[in-house]
């Protein structure tokens, strides 16, 4: 006898409760602590800050934890989060050129003021496992050099003292917000670098990997990669002035890419540009080069039918809460539709077996 | 659960919402962006229901959340607690009880009033979508009235397989100027879609409102000799014997043995109470023993 099913609250506690225990694993093994992954997954804290668009590494690494490790489910956490946050209001746009750099190189020229500062990077470290890591209890010192306290001027600036590489226009229109106005096409740079710098790591990665093999190649030099803190400043209505209100660390990347030029127009370098939050080159390189990608039609290029030209594309898929969300979503019960389904596939198939049917039947009249 | 504000939106995103809400419904069938937000539940997940909700609810609602047509299925489940804790209102699984009915993917079998609202999960509100990938064209062909596509597409259905092969989220026109999306309800429930109440469309990822008004023109596409058909399984509810209604085909065993039940799971209880008995069913005191 059918019953028809009941219970699916009984069910969603359950599964909560069971999915509590299994975040906690083996309780005989240490409970991480919200510090532990700040301080050491700092480069997940990084991502789900930078894909979460809130930047506070305490509540990334509450996120990680209550998402045991699933990066997109703690972003999803903070920006579910981060929406609810009251706006008091915008800060002034930060200055990356006063940014106390930890890290600073440029693959364009072998040295400049402020000098290659090479950083904690993986980059010529050997991938071997550390099985010495696996052992615990282990610091590590490094050595510390002076501070240096001149500034750091971007590297693009010098080649535009020369005029060889495009100026941006300057505009003092406020950007649009993504979080808060429906996106239109087509839409402007600000929205469209909004859209990278918190669209997914993997998505945005892959995008500017296909044009470096060709899919609207745009040959990038990594002008400067600094990663650094700068100070973040308010105008407080009150005051009528801007005080410090704390710092951020970001990572900023302007790529070096190919000349146009035309005519009445001598040839000059162009640029593609990403910042991002946190210690997280990959993205911010990634960023720069679809943001280049991107600029097409604004440099009069070719629109040569590839993905990362296509601002509709990148812009629409980039967001992998929404990517994830409507790709999960299958999962749940569809057998309204399906039964639709079912019924017009027999009535099709009722209805072809019927006509091959027909012929036999004249051949034997 | 007072951290949050009265069904957990803040007021100027529920007032936003509600200025898409009226725009659309000023403007029939036509898909007003507006400024969709986070949730704390997925994409997919009926997120721009959700939101259009929390906008119409007041303290004084009754709400019914429907999925698949039934009231205990773990999503509606999911959504009316959420609004028991958020909005504190009364919820019913009660058709003709509901002041605001939330669903996915089913109308109702209980003719709605004009006292109710109800109020769909889009997934995808652009019904040329997936004949054309671009919302810069798809918008660009509703502002035209350019719907040849669509017609096309359709023609091509019945060259192939002899009929129109769309069995749910079946294009409607509406009062003879938009085609819409009626979301993924069955073709059984577009006739229904001409009634008394209010219907809210909210695509929360797609970031679209659209409205029907109360018995607005509702059009199912078709030809005139291959009129619109809704359609159903070919059988009465094996629990409440009811042939009117939209069935959900259910495999009992391994062999292959199977009944129909209805999916609007009120209807069928109801039924089932006023002492209606199908072919497999037995009245409902002997099922709760």
């Amino acid at each position: 006898m059918y019953v028809a099913v009941k219970g699916g609250e009984r069910a969603i506690n359950n599964a909560h409760a069971w999915l509590a225990e299994e975040r906690r694993g083996d309780t005989d093994v240490a409970e991480l602590s919200i510090a532990q992954i700040r301080e050491q997954l700092s480069l997940a804290v990084n991502r789900v800050m930078a894909e979460g668009s809130l930047y506070d590494p305490d509540l990334a690494a509450l996120a990680i934890k209550q998402s045991r490790g699933d990066l997109i489910e703690a972003i999803f956490l903070i920006r579910a989060y981060r929406t609810t946050l009251p706006r008091f209001g915008a800060s002034e746009p930060v200055d990356t050129a006063a940014m106390a750099c930890d890290r600073r190189v440029s693959a364009t020229f072998k040295d400049a003021p402020g000098g290659q500062v090479l950083g904690p990077t993986f980059d010529y470290t050997h991938r071997l496992l550390d099985f010495a890591l696996a052992a615990e209890g282990e610091e590590t010192v490094a050595p510390k050099g002076e501070p240096r306290e001149e500034p750091t001027p971007h590297i693009t600036e010098f080649l535009n003292q020369e005029g060889l590489i495009q100026t941006e226009v300057e505009s003092d229109e406020v950007p649009g917000d993504l979080t808060r106005e429906p996106l239109e096409l087509p839409s402007t740079r600000p929205l469209r670098l909004q859209a990278l710098t918190r669209g997914d790591e993997g998505f945005v990665l892959s995008m500017a990997y296909s044009t470096q093999r060709g899919y609207a190649r745009n040959h990038a030099f990594v002008g400067e990669l600094r990663i650094g803190k700068v100070p973040v400043e308010m105008e407080i209505p009150e005051l009528g002035f801007s005080i410090e209100i704390g710092e951020v660390e970001l990572t900023e990347c302007e790529t070096v890419n190919q000349f146009q030029g035309s005519k009445t127009e001598p040839p000059q370098f162009t640029r593609g540009y990403g910042l991002v939050f946190g210690q997280t080159e990959r993205k911010a390189i990634s960023m720069a080069l679809v943001d280049r990608a991107l600029r097409w039609k604004e440099l009069g290029e070719d629109n040569l039918g590839a993905p990362a030209q296509d601002e509709e594309f990148v812009l629409y898929h980039s967001d992998n809460i929404q990517a994830t969300g409507f790709l999960e979503h299958i999962k749940l019960p569809h057998y309204v539709d399906f039964q639709s389904e079912l019924e017009l596939i027999r009535k099709l198939r009722r209805e072809a077996d019927a006509r091959n049917a027909a012929p036999v039947r004249e051949a034997a009249e | 659960m007072s951290d949050y504000n009265f069904a957990y939106l803040d007021e100027q995103t529920k007032r936003m919402i509600r200025r898409a809400i009226l725009k659309g419904l000023a403007i029939p069938g036509y898909q007003v962006p507006f400024a969709s937000r986070e949730m704390p539940m997925p994409y997919g997940w009926g997120t721009g229901g959700v939101q259009v909700s929390a906008a119409t609810l007041t303290p004084d609602d009754t709400l019914k959340v429907i999925d698949q047509g039934a009231d205990d299925t773990t999503n509606a489940v999911s959504i009316r607690k959420f609004f028991e804790r958020t909005a504190n209102v009364g919820t019913t699984e009660e058709t003709s009880k509901a002041s605001v009915i939330q669903t996915r993917h089913r109308i109702p079998e209980e003719d709605l009033r004009e006292d109710q609202i109800l109020v769909y999960q889009v997934p995808i509100p652009e019904p040329l979508r997936f004949l054309e990938p671009s919302e810069v064209e798809t918008r660009k062909m509703h502002s035209l009235e350019e719907y040849g596509l669509m017609h096309v597409k359709l023609y091509e259905d019945i060259a192939q397989h002899g009929a129109i092969a769309t069995s749910y989220a079946y294009p409607v026109k509406v009062e003879g100027r938009y085609v819409m999306d009626p979301s993924p309800i069955p073709k059984f429930d577009n006739p229904k879609m001409e009634m008394a109440a209010i219907q809210l469309f909210g695509a929360g990822r797609e970031q679209r409102i659209y409205a029907l008004p109360p018995y607005t023109q509702v059009v199912s596409l078709d030809f005139e000799d291959y009129p619109f058909e809704a359609s159903k399984a070919e059988h009465a509810c094996d629990l409440c014997a009811a042939e009117d209604s939209y069935l959900d085909e259910v495999i009992m065993d391994d062999a292959g043995g199977r009944m129909f039940v209805c999916s609007d799971t009120d209807y069928c209880a109801s039924r089932r109470k006023a002492g209606h008995v199908g072919a497999q069913g037995t009245n409902l005191e002997e099922d709760a023993a």
